[in-house]
């Protein structure tokens, strides 16, 4: 579980989070939503420490992470996974190569049980044809898809994802969704997820944070997006006419699902 | 300003000690570093030595024309000159532009593209593994680089002094013995550690701290170079100051 207590940060004068708070729960994908420049980045990094808060605090299971020395903090990160919005992969590392990186830094597993856990995490986002590429020559989809496997390579307890399906095409989209998902419940992973990709948010959204000018502006689940009232909410995830009326048939779904489960009044 | 960079440079030498996160990896990578610095140079050094060796010899026969003075001293001063400051001075300002702009640029990259936030992420001390091992590859190869560079320059100076008939092989070996005082071989040594902690410390410090984005990173390598250069050439008076009194 990773809080998020009244968490502030500003560049200059500008203020991009103000008192942003939230429970952030193992096992559930946590997504935060918002227009671009609306400081998702921002507040995953601040989440990770890459950025130091203004004023607030982040815990990780009840420890107060920004008030943790060098070393502290160290160990907290061995249990993070995180894909970068730019990926990030080592450029003068093969695909391969970026995977193995970090079982090789922190693990002792035999060469083979390496090349094992490698080919399964590389095969589960589809990569299997890429192993010898470097990343300069591998396209920008498979870029995220790498460095996804290298997130969670290792296990991770907190696995954070930047924007994990953009630029991916939406069948991959779905694959990459869905992987993430199956592994968060799977080993109760705490999830922090940033996107724009409404499908992701329909689909994955156990948890949803709407970021608008700095504040946090909505919280719910991807059931509660669908029945609110909130109108930049619903300016931002139901942008196009396609969208509204795919949630109006949703709603209509979903009350006439409710209505046939609800027994009939006793008479 | 300067007061800012230096602590600031002081913080990153300071941060580089830690426990490494695996022995193994860091062994490889200052190896891989080794191979890099060394190979990666060794082209570039062993012409300029030839060359140096070869230009002092038909320059010094040139300023030297009093009959009086032997022969043999034209190598007794290209010896000297190539030990005490042209292998270690002028070898390692070159090393300056080829190894310093490339240890920028490569961690400026890393930098802008967050290749060292990931490295972060892991929970490696990026500064120990990225810096520390490029430190200490330079301390271990450059002082070969100049060695190297010491012999060739002899060899060159002796190949120019008989292709332009200024002196024999014989009459060369002759001079080069003479008078040969070891303690200068120590000096350049010393000069060499320090120009190669330099070098590369200076180079790490600009390209780690970049900001920006590509541009910076071209920007941060050319600083490197100067104030490596700069650098050298004062820590290179300071010794001779102190050194040889
Ligand atoms: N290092 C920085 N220095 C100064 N300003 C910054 C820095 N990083 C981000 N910002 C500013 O913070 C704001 C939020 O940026 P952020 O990257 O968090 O947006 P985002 O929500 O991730 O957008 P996108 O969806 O496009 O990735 C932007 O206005 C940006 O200019
Ligand atoms: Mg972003």
């Amino acid at each position: 579980m990773i809080e998020v207590l009244n968490v502030t940060k500003g560049f200059g004068g500008k203020m991009i989070l103000q008192d942003v708070s939230a429970v952030m729960e193992g096992g559930k994908t946590n997504l935060i939503i918002g227009t671009s420049g609306s400081g998702k980045t921002v507040l995953m990094k601040c989440m990770v420490g890459l950025m130091n808060v203004d004023k607030g605090q982040v815990k990780y299971g009840g420890e107060d992470f920004t008030a943790m020395s060098e070393r502290e903090k160290k160990a907290i990160r061995e249990k993070i996974g995180m894909l970068f919005q730019g990926t990030a992969l080592f450029d003068s590392m093969t695909v391969e190569q970026n995977v193995f990186f970090p079982l090789d830094m922190f693990t002792n597993l035999t060469a083979k049980e390496k090349r094992m856990r490698v080919e399964s995490c590389l095969d589960r986002v589809n990569l299997m044809e890429a192993y010898k590429k470097y990343p300069a020559e591998i396209s920008g989809g498979m870029k995220k898809r790498v460095g996804i496997a290298r997130a969670i390579v290792l296990n991770p307890k907190y696995l954070f994802c930047d924007e994990p399906n953009s630029g991916l095409d939406p069948q991959t989209s779905m694959v990459i969704d869905k992987l993430i998902k199956e592994i968060t419940s799977e080993y109760q992973i705490t999830t922090v997820i940033n996107t724009h990709d409404m499908n992701s948010v329909m689909e994955i959204g156990d948890h949803i944070l709407y970021l608008y000018n700095g504040l946090k502006q909505w919280e719910g689940t991807n059931r509660d997006i669908i029945f609110s009232r909130d109108e930049k909410l619903n300016h931002f995830i139901f942008a196009s006419e396609f969208l509204q009326d795919a949630k109006e048939m949703r709603q209509i779904e979903i009350m006439q699902n409710r209505q046939a489960q609800e027994p009939p009044l006793a008479d | 300003m300067f007061f800012y960079h230096f602590g600031k440079y002081l913080l990153m030498l300071k941060g580089m000690w830690s426990r490494p996160e695996s022995v193994k990896m860091y062994w490889k990578e200052f190896m891989h570093q080794c191979v890099e610095i060394g190979l990666g140079s060794l082209g570039i050094v062993m012409i300029i030595s030839v060359f140096l060796g070869g230009v002092t010899t038909v320059q010094t026969a040139y300023q030297l024309v009093s009959p009086w003075i032997p022969k043999t001293t034209i190598s007794m001063v290209v010896r000297d000159t190539l030990i005490l400051e042209l292998a270690p001075t002028m070898v390692c300002i070159v090393l300056a532009g080829v190894i310093g702009s490339k240890i920028a640029s490569e961690l400026g990259n890393m930098r802008v593209s967050e290749q060292i936030d990931a490295l972060e992420i892991m929970g490696i001390n990026t500064k120990a593994y990225l810096i520390l091992p490029k430190i200490l590859a330079a301390l271990l190869v450059i002082p070969c680089l100049v060695i190297i560079a010491g012999f060739l320059g002899i060899t060159g100076g002796l190949l120019a002094g008989e292709l332009a008939g200024i002196l024999g092989k014989q009459q060369f070996l002759q001079g080069l013995v003479k008078n040969f005082n070891s303690f200068n071989v120590f000096f350049a040594l010393i000069k060499s550690y320090t120009f190669a902690f330099i070098i590369s410390s200076i180079s790490a410090y600009f390209g780690y701290y970049v900001q920006g984005g590509a541009l910076e990173i071209g920007r941060a390598s050319t600083t490197s170079v100067v104030v490596s250069c700069i650098l050298i050439l004062f820590a290179d008076y300071g010794l001779a100051a102190i050194l040889l009194q």
